[in-house]
Protein backbone atom coordinates (compact mmCIF):
# COMPACT_ATOMS: atom_id res chain seq x y z
CA UNK A 1 0.00 0.00 0.00
CA UNK A 2 1.38 3.41 -1.03
CA UNK A 3 1.66 5.86 2.21
CA UNK A 4 3.78 8.69 0.38
CA UNK A 5 2.89 9.47 -3.48
CA UNK A 6 5.00 12.41 -5.29
CA UNK A 7 3.69 12.71 -8.96
CA UNK A 8 5.80 15.10 -11.58
CA UNK A 9 7.07 17.15 -8.39
CA UNK A 10 8.63 20.16 -9.87
CA UNK A 11 10.27 23.10 -8.01
CA UNK A 12 12.25 26.28 -9.40
CA UNK A 13 14.41 28.89 -7.64
CA UNK A 14 15.44 32.49 -8.26
CA UNK A 15 14.19 34.82 -11.18
CA UNK A 16 11.25 34.33 -13.40
CA UNK A 17 12.85 34.79 -16.35
CA UNK A 18 15.62 32.45 -15.77
CA UNK A 19 14.75 30.20 -12.90
CA UNK A 20 16.88 27.81 -11.53
CA UNK A 21 14.85 24.32 -11.86
CA UNK A 22 16.08 22.14 -8.66
CA UNK A 23 13.55 19.62 -8.99
CA UNK A 24 12.28 18.72 -12.23
CA UNK A 25 9.63 16.11 -12.68
CA UNK A 26 10.19 13.71 -9.86
CA UNK A 27 7.87 10.98 -8.97
CA UNK A 28 8.18 8.65 -5.99
CA UNK A 29 6.23 6.74 -3.78
CA UNK A 30 7.22 5.39 -0.43
CA UNK A 31 4.99 2.40 0.87
CA UNK A 32 3.52 1.74 4.53
CA UNK A 33 6.54 0.81 7.08
CA UNK A 34 9.55 1.14 3.66
CA UNK A 35 12.17 3.21 3.72
CA UNK A 36 12.93 4.72 0.14
CA UNK A 37 16.80 5.98 0.31
CA UNK A 38 17.14 8.94 -2.10
CA UNK A 39 20.61 9.23 -3.61
CA UNK A 40 22.64 11.70 -5.63
CA UNK A 41 25.69 14.43 -5.63
CA UNK A 42 25.10 17.54 -3.77
CA UNK A 43 22.97 20.12 -5.70
CA UNK A 44 21.17 17.21 -7.32
CA UNK A 45 17.49 18.72 -5.12
CA UNK A 46 17.44 15.96 -3.04
CA UNK A 47 16.53 17.92 -0.19
CA UNK A 48 14.23 19.93 -2.18
CA UNK A 49 12.38 16.78 -2.15
CA UNK A 50 12.39 16.24 1.24
CA UNK A 51 11.47 19.72 1.90
CA UNK A 52 8.50 19.51 -0.07
CA UNK A 53 7.51 16.38 1.69
CA UNK A 54 7.71 18.00 4.80
CA UNK A 55 5.89 21.09 3.31
CA UNK A 56 8.75 23.69 3.97
CA UNK A 57 8.62 24.50 0.38
CA UNK A 58 5.91 24.63 -2.11
CA UNK A 59 6.20 23.11 -5.08
CA UNK A 60 5.56 25.27 -8.70
CA UNK A 61 4.08 21.60 -9.72
CA UNK A 62 2.84 18.49 -9.03
CA UNK A 63 1.74 16.89 -5.96
CA UNK A 64 2.49 15.31 -3.10
CA UNK A 65 -0.46 12.95 -1.09
CA UNK A 66 -0.27 11.03 1.58
CA UNK A 67 -2.47 7.97 2.00
CA UNK A 68 -4.34 9.70 -1.25
CA UNK A 69 -4.92 13.04 1.34
CA UNK A 70 -2.93 15.65 -0.44
CA UNK A 71 -0.23 17.67 1.31
CA UNK A 72 -0.06 20.72 1.11
CA UNK A 73 2.46 23.55 2.74
CA UNK A 74 2.82 22.59 6.53
CA UNK A 75 1.04 25.43 8.13
CA UNK A 76 -2.55 24.58 6.37
CA UNK A 77 -2.34 20.79 6.81
CA UNK A 78 -4.83 19.49 9.65
CA UNK A 79 -2.74 18.84 12.55
CA UNK A 80 -3.06 14.93 11.78
CA UNK A 81 -0.82 15.23 8.89
CA UNK A 82 0.92 17.37 10.05
CA UNK A 83 2.02 14.58 12.92
CA UNK A 84 2.17 12.35 10.28
CA UNK A 85 4.64 13.39 8.53
CA UNK A 86 8.33 14.45 10.74
CA UNK A 87 11.33 15.26 9.81
CA UNK A 88 15.14 14.97 11.29
CA UNK A 89 17.52 17.45 9.60
CA UNK A 90 20.98 17.62 8.77
CA UNK A 91 22.72 19.54 11.33
CA UNK A 92 22.06 18.26 14.61
CA UNK A 93 23.79 21.16 16.44
CA UNK A 94 21.23 23.45 14.87
CA UNK A 95 17.81 21.83 14.60
CA UNK A 96 17.74 22.10 18.29
CA UNK A 97 17.11 25.88 19.91
CA UNK A 98 19.92 26.87 22.05
CA UNK A 99 17.74 28.07 24.54
CA UNK A 100 15.59 25.58 25.26
CA UNK A 101 17.13 22.15 27.23
CA UNK A 102 15.74 19.15 26.14
CA UNK A 103 12.05 19.01 28.08
CA UNK A 104 10.48 21.95 26.72
CA UNK A 105 12.04 20.95 23.36
CA UNK A 106 9.91 17.55 23.67
CA UNK A 107 7.00 19.01 25.55
CA UNK A 108 6.37 21.91 22.69
CA UNK A 109 6.07 18.94 20.19
CA UNK A 110 3.40 17.61 23.11
CA UNK A 111 1.70 21.34 22.94
CA UNK A 112 1.24 21.23 20.07
CA UNK A 113 -0.65 18.39 19.62
CA UNK A 114 -2.29 17.90 22.37
CA UNK A 115 -3.56 14.64 20.54
CA UNK A 116 -0.02 13.28 20.82
CA UNK A 117 0.63 14.32 24.13
CA UNK A 118 1.07 11.78 26.64
CA UNK A 119 -2.47 11.10 29.25
CA UNK A 120 -0.68 10.82 32.12
CA UNK A 121 2.37 11.53 33.80
CA UNK A 122 4.50 13.36 31.03
CA UNK A 123 7.85 13.29 33.13
CA UNK A 124 7.39 9.50 33.09
CA UNK A 125 6.36 9.74 28.98
CA UNK A 126 9.42 12.31 28.66
CA UNK A 127 12.20 9.79 29.92
CA UNK A 128 10.06 6.67 28.53
CA UNK A 129 10.74 8.48 25.00
CA UNK A 130 14.42 9.33 25.78
CA UNK A 131 14.89 5.93 26.93
CA UNK A 132 13.29 4.98 23.03
CA UNK A 133 16.25 6.66 21.40
CA UNK A 134 18.92 5.66 24.08
CA UNK A 135 19.21 9.39 26.33
CA UNK A 136 19.22 8.89 30.26
CA UNK A 137 16.32 10.76 31.87
CA UNK A 138 18.85 13.00 33.16
CA UNK A 139 19.58 14.43 29.57
CA UNK A 140 16.08 16.23 29.73
CA UNK A 141 17.21 19.27 31.94
CA UNK A 142 20.29 19.52 29.90
CA UNK A 143 20.58 22.06 26.68
CA UNK A 144 21.90 21.34 23.34
CA UNK A 145 25.05 22.75 23.93
CA UNK A 146 25.75 20.48 26.77
CA UNK A 147 25.28 18.02 24.72
CA UNK A 148 27.15 15.58 22.15
CA UNK A 149 26.25 16.01 18.02
CA UNK A 150 24.83 12.49 18.70
CA UNK A 151 22.84 12.85 21.11
CA UNK A 152 21.36 16.00 20.17
CA UNK A 153 20.25 13.94 17.13
CA UNK A 154 18.93 11.67 19.07
CA UNK A 155 16.76 14.55 20.53
CA UNK A 156 15.94 15.55 17.09
CA UNK A 157 14.75 11.91 16.36
CA UNK A 158 13.31 11.88 19.62
CA UNK A 159 11.25 15.26 18.84
CA UNK A 160 9.40 13.61 16.04
CA UNK A 161 8.67 10.38 17.34
CA UNK A 162 6.71 12.83 19.92
CA UNK A 163 4.04 13.47 17.67
CA UNK A 164 4.04 9.88 16.99
CA UNK A 165 4.63 10.18 13.05
CA UNK A 166 4.05 7.73 10.61
CA UNK A 167 6.49 9.09 8.15
CA UNK A 168 10.62 10.15 8.89
CA UNK A 169 11.69 12.63 6.30
CA UNK A 170 15.32 12.30 7.67
CA UNK A 171 17.58 14.12 5.68
CA UNK A 172 21.15 14.01 5.68
CA UNK A 173 20.17 13.07 9.45
CA UNK A 174 23.93 10.92 9.85
CA UNK A 175 25.76 12.88 7.57
CA UNK A 176 27.17 15.63 10.13
CA UNK A 177 28.52 12.97 12.30
CA UNK A 178 31.54 11.24 12.77
CA UNK A 179 31.69 7.32 12.13
CA UNK A 180 31.14 5.24 14.77
CA UNK A 181 28.25 7.50 15.81
CA UNK A 182 27.04 7.64 12.25
CA UNK A 183 26.79 3.93 12.74
CA UNK A 184 24.93 4.14 16.19
CA UNK A 185 22.14 6.71 14.77
CA UNK A 186 21.78 4.57 11.63
CA UNK A 187 21.50 1.37 14.13
CA UNK A 188 19.27 3.21 16.16
CA UNK A 189 16.85 4.43 12.97
CA UNK A 190 16.49 0.95 12.04
CA UNK A 191 15.38 -0.06 14.97
CA UNK A 192 12.98 2.32 15.77
CA UNK A 193 11.55 1.80 12.07
CA UNK A 194 10.54 -1.44 13.43
CA UNK A 195 9.28 -0.76 16.65
CA UNK A 196 6.99 2.36 15.81
CA UNK A 197 6.36 1.12 12.12
CA UNK A 198 7.57 3.58 10.28
CA UNK A 199 7.99 4.81 6.88
CA UNK A 200 10.69 6.97 5.93
CA UNK A 201 12.35 8.78 3.03
CA UNK A 202 15.99 8.32 3.98
CA UNK A 203 17.97 11.26 2.03
CA UNK A 204 22.18 11.11 1.62
CA UNK A 205 24.62 11.51 -0.82
CA UNK A 206 26.47 8.38 0.72
CA UNK A 207 25.57 5.11 -0.74
CA UNK A 208 26.92 2.91 2.19
CA UNK A 209 24.55 4.51 4.84
CA UNK A 210 21.70 3.94 1.79
CA UNK A 211 22.70 0.68 1.16
CA UNK A 212 22.35 -0.71 5.13
CA UNK A 213 18.76 1.05 5.57
CA UNK A 214 17.06 1.49 2.26
CA UNK A 215 14.82 -1.01 0.96
CA UNK A 216 14.31 0.68 -2.39
CA UNK A 217 16.88 3.40 -3.99
CA UNK A 218 16.01 6.19 -6.07
CA UNK A 219 19.04 8.25 -8.15
CA UNK A 220 18.62 11.69 -8.25
CA UNK A 221 20.62 13.45 -10.92
CA UNK A 222 19.79 17.34 -12.27
CA UNK A 223 16.52 17.09 -10.16
CA UNK A 224 15.44 14.18 -12.10
CA UNK A 225 15.14 10.64 -10.87
CA UNK A 226 17.58 8.54 -13.04
CA UNK A 227 17.34 5.28 -11.15
CA UNK A 228 14.45 3.78 -8.95
CA UNK A 229 14.44 -0.01 -7.75
CA UNK A 230 15.54 -2.51 -4.59
CA UNK A 231 18.56 -1.19 -2.70
CA UNK A 232 20.12 -4.53 -3.90
CA UNK A 233 20.01 -4.14 -7.54
CA UNK A 234 20.10 -0.29 -7.81
CA UNK A 235 23.67 -0.57 -5.97
CA UNK A 236 24.37 -3.99 -6.91
CA UNK A 237 23.43 -3.96 -10.52
CA UNK A 238 23.17 -0.22 -11.22
CA UNK A 239 21.77 0.35 -14.95
CA UNK A 240 22.22 4.06 -15.10
CA UNK A 241 25.84 5.61 -15.86
CA UNK A 242 25.02 7.73 -13.43
CA UNK A 243 24.81 5.24 -10.43
CA UNK A 244 27.50 3.94 -11.75
CA UNK A 245 29.73 6.44 -11.81
CA UNK A 246 29.01 7.28 -8.07
CA UNK A 247 29.20 4.08 -6.92
CA UNK A 248 32.83 4.00 -8.97
CA UNK A 249 33.56 7.45 -6.90
CA UNK A 250 32.49 6.11 -3.58
CA UNK A 251 34.84 2.59 -4.21
CA UNK A 252 37.53 5.19 -5.47
CA UNK A 253 37.36 7.33 -1.91
CA UNK A 254 37.05 4.19 0.00
CA UNK A 255 40.36 2.57 -1.67
CA UNK A 256 42.50 5.95 -1.27
CA UNK A 257 41.42 5.72 2.06
CA UNK A 258 42.49 2.07 2.79
CA UNK A 259 45.81 3.17 1.47
CA UNK A 260 46.76 6.13 3.23
CA UNK A 261 45.34 4.30 6.69
CA UNK B 1 33.23 20.97 22.23
CA UNK B 2 35.57 21.13 24.95
CA UNK B 3 38.87 21.82 22.45
CA UNK B 4 36.89 24.56 20.79
CA UNK B 5 36.31 26.43 24.44
CA UNK B 6 40.02 25.71 25.07
CA UNK B 7 41.33 27.34 22.09
CA UNK B 8 38.70 30.16 22.46
CA UNK B 9 39.20 31.27 26.08
CA UNK B 10 42.76 32.51 25.70
CA UNK B 11 41.66 34.76 23.02
CA UNK B 12 38.84 35.83 25.30
CA UNK B 13 41.19 36.93 28.18
CA UNK B 14 43.81 38.66 25.46
CA UNK B 15 41.20 40.55 23.90
CA UNK B 16 39.82 41.80 27.89
CA UNK B 17 43.22 42.59 28.52
CA UNK B 18 44.25 44.75 25.98
CA UNK B 19 41.47 46.99 26.34
CA UNK B 20 41.87 47.35 29.97
CA UNK B 21 40.94 49.89 32.82
CA UNK B 22 40.02 52.19 29.63
CA UNK B 23 37.55 50.26 28.65
CA UNK B 24 35.67 50.38 31.93
CA UNK B 25 35.94 54.45 31.90
CA UNK B 26 32.31 54.35 29.51
CA UNK B 27 30.82 51.85 32.27
CA UNK B 28 31.65 54.03 35.53
CA UNK B 29 30.72 57.31 33.42
CA UNK B 30 27.26 56.13 32.26
CA UNK B 31 26.69 54.26 35.97
CA UNK B 32 27.70 57.77 37.55
CA UNK B 33 25.10 59.55 35.29
CA UNK B 34 22.35 57.20 36.00
CA UNK B 35 22.91 57.44 39.87
CA UNK B 36 23.02 61.19 40.07
CA UNK B 37 19.76 60.94 37.53
CA UNK B 38 18.01 58.51 40.15
CA UNK B 39 19.21 59.93 43.88
CA UNK B 40 20.56 63.45 42.49
CA UNK B 41 16.87 65.01 42.58
CA UNK B 42 16.31 63.61 46.25
CA UNK B 43 19.09 65.66 47.44
CA UNK B 44 18.81 69.01 46.00
CA UNK B 45 15.99 71.44 45.73
CA UNK B 46 15.12 73.05 42.55
CA UNK B 47 12.01 74.83 41.51
CA UNK B 48 12.26 76.59 37.84
CA UNK B 49 9.37 79.60 38.70
CA UNK B 50 11.65 79.67 42.00
CA UNK B 51 13.84 83.16 40.86
CA UNK B 52 15.75 84.77 43.70
CA UNK B 53 17.04 87.92 41.43
CA UNK B 54 19.36 88.96 43.82
CA UNK B 55 21.19 86.40 43.04
CA UNK B 56 21.64 86.34 39.23
CA UNK B 57 24.33 85.79 36.93
CA UNK B 58 26.89 84.46 39.80
CA UNK B 59 29.84 82.99 39.37
CA UNK B 60 31.11 79.14 39.81
CA UNK B 61 31.62 79.24 44.11
CA UNK B 62 30.40 81.91 44.78
CA UNK B 63 27.89 82.81 47.93
CA UNK B 64 24.15 83.46 47.43
CA UNK B 65 21.76 85.34 49.19
CA UNK B 66 20.59 83.07 51.45
CA UNK B 67 23.89 82.08 52.51
CA UNK B 68 24.27 78.68 50.02
CA UNK B 69 27.17 78.42 48.09
CA UNK B 70 26.41 78.57 43.97
CA UNK B 71 29.16 76.05 43.40
CA UNK B 72 28.56 75.56 39.42
CA UNK B 73 27.30 79.60 39.36
CA UNK B 74 23.75 80.96 38.89
CA UNK B 75 21.66 81.88 35.66
CA UNK B 76 20.04 85.10 34.58
CA UNK B 77 17.26 84.49 36.83
CA UNK B 78 19.03 83.78 39.79
CA UNK B 79 18.90 79.62 39.49
CA UNK B 80 21.54 77.44 40.87
CA UNK B 81 23.31 75.73 37.44
CA UNK B 82 24.35 72.45 39.68
CA UNK B 83 20.77 71.62 40.09
CA UNK B 84 19.71 72.39 37.05
CA UNK B 85 22.47 69.88 35.23
CA UNK B 86 21.28 67.50 38.10
CA UNK B 87 17.71 67.52 36.97
CA UNK B 88 18.57 67.74 33.53
CA UNK B 89 19.88 64.45 33.81
CA UNK B 90 16.91 63.03 35.44
CA UNK B 91 14.83 64.66 32.12
CA UNK B 92 17.41 63.13 29.51
CA UNK B 93 17.78 59.85 31.29
CA UNK B 94 13.42 59.56 31.81
CA UNK B 95 13.44 60.36 27.59
CA UNK B 96 15.79 58.66 26.57
CA UNK B 97 14.95 55.22 28.34
CA UNK B 98 11.15 56.15 27.32
CA UNK B 99 11.67 56.69 23.77
CA UNK B 100 14.38 53.71 23.48
CA UNK B 101 11.53 51.40 24.57
CA UNK B 102 8.57 52.86 22.67
CA UNK B 103 11.17 52.36 19.45
CA UNK B 104 12.66 49.13 19.99
CA UNK B 105 9.37 47.41 20.67
CA UNK B 106 7.89 48.74 17.60
CA UNK B 107 11.35 48.08 15.48
CA UNK B 108 11.71 44.52 16.69
CA UNK B 109 7.82 43.59 15.95
CA UNK B 110 8.33 45.05 12.80
CA UNK B 111 11.63 44.12 11.91
CA UNK B 112 10.63 40.55 13.02
CA UNK B 113 7.76 40.15 11.03
CA UNK B 114 9.23 41.09 8.24
CA UNK B 115 12.12 38.96 8.42
CA UNK B 116 10.30 36.57 9.26
CA UNK B 117 7.31 36.46 7.14
CA UNK B 118 9.99 37.15 3.51
CA UNK B 119 7.98 37.87 0.44
CA UNK B 120 5.27 40.71 -0.61
CA UNK B 121 5.14 41.82 3.48
CA UNK B 122 8.96 42.20 4.06
CA UNK B 123 9.39 43.74 0.69
CA UNK B 124 6.79 46.13 1.85
CA UNK B 125 7.94 47.12 5.35
CA UNK B 126 11.77 46.94 3.72
CA UNK B 127 11.06 49.55 1.75
CA UNK B 128 9.25 51.67 4.41
CA UNK B 129 12.25 51.40 6.70
CA UNK B 130 14.57 52.76 3.70
CA UNK B 131 12.26 55.42 2.82
CA UNK B 132 12.08 56.33 6.47
CA UNK B 133 15.61 55.90 7.07
CA UNK B 134 16.30 58.25 4.14
CA UNK B 135 14.25 61.24 6.12
CA UNK B 136 16.51 63.42 8.00
CA UNK B 137 15.40 61.97 11.70
CA UNK B 138 15.69 65.67 13.42
CA UNK B 139 14.29 67.33 11.14
CA UNK B 140 10.76 64.69 11.27
CA UNK B 141 11.58 65.05 15.13
CA UNK B 142 10.50 69.31 14.20
CA UNK B 143 8.14 69.13 12.35
CA UNK B 144 6.05 66.28 14.88
CA UNK B 145 6.95 68.25 18.10
CA UNK B 146 6.25 72.07 16.57
CA UNK B 147 2.98 71.11 15.59
CA UNK B 148 1.40 69.96 18.87
CA UNK B 149 1.37 71.52 21.95
CA UNK B 150 4.88 70.93 24.16
CA UNK B 151 4.73 68.19 26.09
CA UNK B 152 7.32 65.00 27.27
CA UNK B 153 4.55 62.55 25.34
CA UNK B 154 4.98 64.79 22.50
CA UNK B 155 8.66 64.57 22.73
CA UNK B 156 8.71 61.21 23.25
CA UNK B 157 6.69 60.68 20.06
CA UNK B 158 8.71 62.63 17.82
CA UNK B 159 11.72 61.29 18.90
CA UNK B 160 10.36 57.49 19.04
CA UNK B 161 8.68 58.60 14.78
CA UNK B 162 12.49 58.16 13.58
CA UNK B 163 14.49 56.13 16.31
CA UNK B 164 12.54 52.89 15.40
CA UNK B 165 13.78 52.24 12.37
CA UNK B 166 16.98 51.22 12.72
CA UNK B 167 15.25 48.78 15.46
CA UNK B 168 13.54 47.20 12.51
CA UNK B 169 16.71 46.98 10.52
CA UNK B 170 18.53 45.31 12.28
CA UNK B 171 16.15 42.73 13.94
CA UNK B 172 14.94 41.92 10.31
CA UNK B 173 18.21 40.85 9.58
CA UNK B 174 18.72 38.75 12.38
CA UNK B 175 15.38 37.22 11.73
CA UNK B 176 16.35 36.60 8.55
CA UNK B 177 18.86 34.82 8.87
CA UNK B 178 17.64 32.67 11.69
CA UNK B 179 14.58 31.56 10.20
CA UNK B 180 17.26 29.52 7.89
CA UNK B 181 18.20 28.04 11.13
CA UNK B 182 16.83 24.31 11.49
CA UNK B 183 15.43 24.64 14.44
CA UNK B 184 12.94 26.97 12.94
CA UNK B 185 12.34 24.40 10.36
CA UNK B 186 11.99 21.71 12.64
CA UNK B 187 9.00 23.53 14.81
CA UNK B 188 6.72 24.30 11.59
CA UNK B 189 7.32 21.05 10.28
CA UNK B 190 6.00 20.22 14.01
CA UNK B 191 3.07 22.79 13.28
CA UNK B 192 4.12 25.00 15.93
CA UNK B 193 2.18 28.34 15.58
CA UNK B 194 3.91 30.86 14.07
CA UNK B 195 3.29 33.20 17.38
CA UNK B 196 5.56 30.45 18.69
CA UNK B 197 7.98 30.57 16.73
CA UNK B 198 8.77 33.96 16.47
CA UNK B 199 8.48 34.31 20.12
CA UNK B 200 10.41 31.72 20.95
CA UNK B 201 12.32 31.08 18.43
CA UNK B 202 13.30 33.80 16.71
CA UNK B 203 13.41 36.79 19.16
CA UNK B 204 15.42 35.72 21.72
CA UNK B 205 18.05 35.71 19.55
CA UNK B 206 17.66 39.08 18.92
CA UNK B 207 18.47 40.56 22.31
CA UNK B 208 22.18 40.80 22.03
CA UNK B 209 22.38 43.05 18.60
CA UNK B 210 19.15 45.10 19.95
CA UNK B 211 20.81 45.77 23.73
CA UNK B 212 23.76 47.11 21.72
CA UNK B 213 22.05 49.32 19.17
CA UNK B 214 19.47 50.66 22.22
CA UNK B 215 22.71 52.15 23.86
CA UNK B 216 23.75 54.15 20.64
CA UNK B 217 20.18 55.53 20.16
CA UNK B 218 19.62 56.48 23.66
CA UNK B 219 23.04 58.86 22.93
CA UNK B 220 20.97 59.63 20.13
CA UNK B 221 18.04 60.62 21.47
CA UNK B 222 19.03 62.30 24.24
CA UNK B 223 21.17 64.55 22.14
CA UNK B 224 17.78 64.93 20.27
CA UNK B 225 15.47 66.01 22.89
CA UNK B 226 18.45 68.67 24.03
CA UNK B 227 18.05 69.58 20.39
CA UNK B 228 14.32 70.39 20.40
CA UNK B 229 14.57 71.91 24.21
CA UNK B 230 17.70 74.24 22.64
CA UNK B 231 14.83 75.14 19.56
CA UNK B 232 12.34 76.25 22.30
CA UNK B 233 9.85 73.21 20.82
CA UNK B 234 10.66 70.29 23.32
CA UNK B 235 9.28 70.19 26.77
CA UNK B 236 7.30 72.19 28.26
CA UNK B 237 9.54 75.38 30.49
CA UNK B 238 8.34 73.76 33.64
CA UNK B 239 10.72 70.68 33.20
CA UNK B 240 14.45 71.19 33.33
CA UNK B 241 16.52 70.13 30.62
CA UNK B 242 19.76 70.57 29.56
CA UNK B 243 18.90 71.94 26.00
CA UNK B 244 16.67 75.21 27.93
CA UNK B 245 19.53 75.90 29.99
CA UNK B 246 21.94 75.81 27.16
CA UNK B 247 19.49 78.07 25.20
CA UNK B 248 18.98 80.51 28.41
CA UNK B 249 22.54 81.12 28.85
CA UNK B 250 23.53 81.61 24.88
CA UNK B 251 22.81 85.53 25.15
CA UNK B 252 25.69 85.61 28.37
CA UNK B 253 28.49 83.90 26.43
CA UNK B 254 31.02 86.18 26.91
CA UNK B 255 29.68 87.42 30.76
CA UNK B 256 28.19 84.69 32.36
CA UNK B 257 29.65 81.63 30.28
CA UNK B 258 28.94 79.11 32.86
CA UNK B 259 25.08 78.94 31.84
CA UNK B 260 25.71 77.35 28.85
CA UNK B 261 29.09 75.63 29.05
CA UNK B 262 28.63 73.59 32.15
CA UNK B 263 25.62 72.06 30.78
CA UNK B 264 27.07 71.34 27.63
CA UNK B 265 29.92 69.51 29.01
CA UNK B 266 27.23 67.52 30.99
CA UNK B 267 25.84 66.15 27.82
CA UNK B 268 28.83 66.23 25.65
CA UNK B 269 30.27 63.40 28.38
CA UNK B 270 26.82 61.58 28.46
CA UNK B 271 26.56 61.27 24.80
CA UNK B 272 30.18 60.41 24.15
CA UNK B 273 30.44 57.49 26.96
CA UNK B 274 27.38 56.13 25.60
CA UNK B 275 28.54 56.04 22.02
CA UNK B 276 31.92 54.29 23.46
CA UNK B 277 29.21 51.97 25.66
CA UNK B 278 27.30 51.25 22.73
CA UNK B 279 30.23 50.35 20.32
CA UNK B 280 31.71 47.65 22.79
CA UNK B 281 28.50 45.77 23.22
CA UNK B 282 27.90 46.56 19.12
CA UNK B 283 31.73 44.74 18.98
CA UNK B 284 31.03 41.99 21.46
CA UNK B 285 27.22 41.27 20.84
CA UNK B 286 26.91 42.70 17.46
CA UNK B 287 25.40 41.40 14.59
CA UNK B 288 27.37 39.42 12.48
CA UNK B 289 30.28 38.92 15.37
CA UNK B 290 29.09 35.79 16.78
CA UNK B 291 26.85 33.19 16.10
CA UNK B 292 23.80 33.76 17.82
Amino acid sequence: MTLLEIRDLRVTFGRRRDPFVAVDGVSLSVGAEETLGLVGESGSGKTTVARCVAGLQRPDAGTVTFEGRPLERVGRRPAELQRAVQMVFQDPRSSLNPRMNVASIIGEAWRTHPSAAPSGDRTAALHALLADVGLDPDVATRRPGDLSGGQCQRVSIARALAVRPRLLVCDEAVSALDVSVQAQILRLLVDLRRTHHLAMLFISHDLGVVHQIADRVAVMRRGEVVEEGPASDVLGAPQHEYTRALLDAALDLDDAGSVTA
Amino acid sequence: MTAAVTLDAPLATARRRRTGWLGKVPYVVVGLYLLVALIGPLLIDYDPVHTPLEDRLLSPGSTTADGGTAWLGTDDLGRDILAQIVYGARTSVLIGIATVGVASIVGLLLGAVAGYARGWLDAVLARIFDVLLAFPAILLAIVIAGAFQRSILLVVVALSATAWISFARVTRSVALSLRERAWVDASRVLGVPQRSILWRHILPFTAGPVVALATLEFALVVLGEAGLSFLGIGLPSSTVSWGQTIANGKTYLETAWWISTLPGIALSLLIINVGILGDQLTARYGRGRRDP
